[in-house]
């Protein structure tokens, strides 16, 4: 758990591709052109001090950005070689292929375990040919079966807080995505929940392209195979975990990993 | 005086004083319960429930018609005000963030601030005066009128209670805004509505100056919505201002009757509303 995963042995396909990024809050400019790619079947860790413009950035990989009122992108977002930022791209479509998880945990108060973890689809009219195999095979992939097998009716809600998060990865793990986005997921959660997240998304790293944004060096040194550094809207240093913390090129990467800002 | 023995007796003092202020403020619901009650039960009989209303001079008779009219044109009233009312709180909170939803706002306020027997003069002109006729739906329509606003109002609030972090979760599952909406903000927001819809619909079951100008008041049966209506309040306004005692007692039977009613109402609504969100 402490070394530093291997870095990304063979150059792996890229599953998304930003380019000149910019994101917008009203007339203020929150992302001020950033380019990365993401490759398949990796984790790339965020990292940056508090205001950087983590959260935009990955809220603009799955179309949430624009969820806030007088918030606006610009630039493009390829997702498989398809700009998804396109006029003629539904965000409802990405965001079924792009999902997120949250700093806070909200699973659905109104909704059991079972009900939480099929929510994607049952809100949308799709009903899955086997729910009860779904609802196992999520929760199991996000580590929590064991924990919740016998109580599936209870409101997610009644779950303590790494017990909700993982319920919400669960929920959006049963959508199949192809890309995972998670905003400081572990941030609310003790050090044994966050060790099993840290497991889980070694498992899921497997199957997915995973960004992850977190305050943790740690973290960031343990999960990811690449680690980009933002700093004030723009996009410092981005390269393998090991570089990034090892040597870094630039000086404002070096003071913030050895803790001398942010 | 310690500062700690200090701090107790404050706090035993503020304490007693909340206790008595809870007490004075339930003198009068008691009073009024006790008081409708007693009087009430003496004019209670099979005949009150069943029977129609008697000529005057003639003893005897009831107000089931009275009750039955009530039941139907407060049913009316929900009919049209409640998905209305629920309807216009939804778009102000979720879907209009612009000048419009202000102005929703705005005279859903004034609404609420307009004196009910205005909203009967108002129902009468538009309606009663070109059908030419009072009715059920003439009273419905003012009972409805009254209760939208409260309606309105209470929606939006609860509605801006249920937490942003719910709708995104919704959003980021491809969930389109409509079914979010919908199926995640109102339904998690669906109790707190619901009683405060109770609260409306119990307000407007009492009203008796709007429908006596709308709906007005039957000695018979009504053959059809169409046609003029009694209700209980306006009977019991009618009878309690007679010089018979027959009918006096009568009128008191009526209050407590529709007390019981709106009570018998919430009751039922509370219960089915606890049962659908513990079943989850
Ligand atoms: N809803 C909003 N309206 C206006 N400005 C916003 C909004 N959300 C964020 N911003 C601004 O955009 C910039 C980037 O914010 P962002 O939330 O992406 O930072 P972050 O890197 O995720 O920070 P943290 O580590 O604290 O979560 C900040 O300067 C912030 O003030
Ligand atoms: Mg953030």
């Amino acid at each position: 758990m402490t070394s530093v995963p291997p870095s990304a042995p063979e150059p792996r396909p890229e599953k998304m591709r930003v380019e000149s990024l910019r994101a917008y809050f009203g007339d203020a400019l929150a992302l001020k052109g950033i380019s990365m790619s993401v490759p398949e079947r990796c984790v790339t860790a965020i990292i940056g001090p508090s205001g950087c413009g983590k959260s935009t950035f990955i809220r603009c990989l799955n179309r949430m950005h624009e969820v806030t009122p007088g918030a606006r992108a610009e630039g493009a977002v390829f997702l498989d070689g398809k700009n998804i930022l396109g006029d003629d791209v539904d965000p409802v479509d990405v965001r079924r292929r792009v999902g997120m998880v949250f700093q806070k945990p909200n699973p659905f108060p109104t909704m059991s375990i079972r009900e939480n973890v099929l929510a994607g689809l049952t809100l949308n009219g799709i009903r899955p040919p086997d729910p009860a195999r779904l609802v196992e095979e999520s929760l199991r992939q996000a580590a929590l079966w064991d924990e919740v097998k016998d109580s599936l009716d209870r409101t997610g809600t009644s779950l303590s807080g790494g017990q909700q998060q993982r319920l919400c990865i669960a929920r959006c793990l049963a959508l199949e995505p192809e890309v995972i986005l998670m905003d400081e997921p572990c941030s609310a959660l003790d050090p044994i929940a966050t060790a099993r997240i840290e497991e889980l998304i070694h498992e899921l790293r497997e199957r997915f392209a995973i960004l992850i944004v977190t305050h943790s060096m740690q973290q960031a040194a343990r999960v990811s195979d690449f680690t980009a550094f933002f700093y004030m809207g723009e996009l410092v240093e981005h390269g393998t975990a090991d570089v990034i913390f090892t040597k870094p090129t630039s000086s404002r990467t070096e003071d913030y990993i050895t803790g001398r800002f942010g | 005086m310690s500062p700690f023995v200090r701090k107790k007796v404050i706090d035993r003092a503020v304490t007693v004083a909340c206790v008595l202020a809870t007490l004075v403020a339930l003198v009068p619901l008691v009073s009024v319960l006790a008081y409708v009650t007693a009087q009430g039960a003496a004019g209670l009989s099979a005949t009150f429930f069943t029977g129609l209303p008697k000529p005057v001079g003639e003893p005897g008779g009831g107000m089931a018609n009275a009750i039955v009219g009530s039941l139907v044109v407060v049913g009316i009233a929900c009919a049209i005000g409640i998905p209305l009312g629920v309807a216009a709180g939804v778009y102000v909170s979720e879907l209009g963030g612009g000048r419009f939803a202000k102005l929703v706002r705005f005279a859903a306020d004034v609404l609420g601030g307009v004196p009910s027997i205005v909203v009967g003069i108002f129902v009468y002109a538009l309606v009663v005066v070109r059908t030419k006729h009072f009715s059920a739906w003439a009273g419905g329509l003012a009972l409805a009128v009254i209760m939208l606003p409260t309606i309105v109002r209470t929606t939006e609030e609860l509605l801006r209670l249920v937490p942003a972090s719910l709708r995104e979760a919704a959003l980021a599952l491809g969930v389109p805004r409509w079914k979010t909406t919908i199926f995640v903000v109102l339904r998690t927001a669906a109790p707190g509505i619901a009683t405060g819809v109770m609260l409306a619909v119990a307000r407007v079951a009492g009203e008796t100056a709007p429908l006596l100008f709308t709906a007005f008041n039957n000695r018979f049966w009504a053959e059809s919505l169409g046609d003029p209506t009694a209700t209980l309040p306006v009977q019991i306004f009618t009878y309690s201002v007679s010089p018979y005692d027959d009918w006096q007692r009568q009128a008191w039977a009526g209050a407590l009757t529709l007390v019981v009613l709106v009570l018998v109402l919430n009751l039922v609504a509370k219960i089915v509303i606890q049962r659908r969100v513990r079943s989850r």
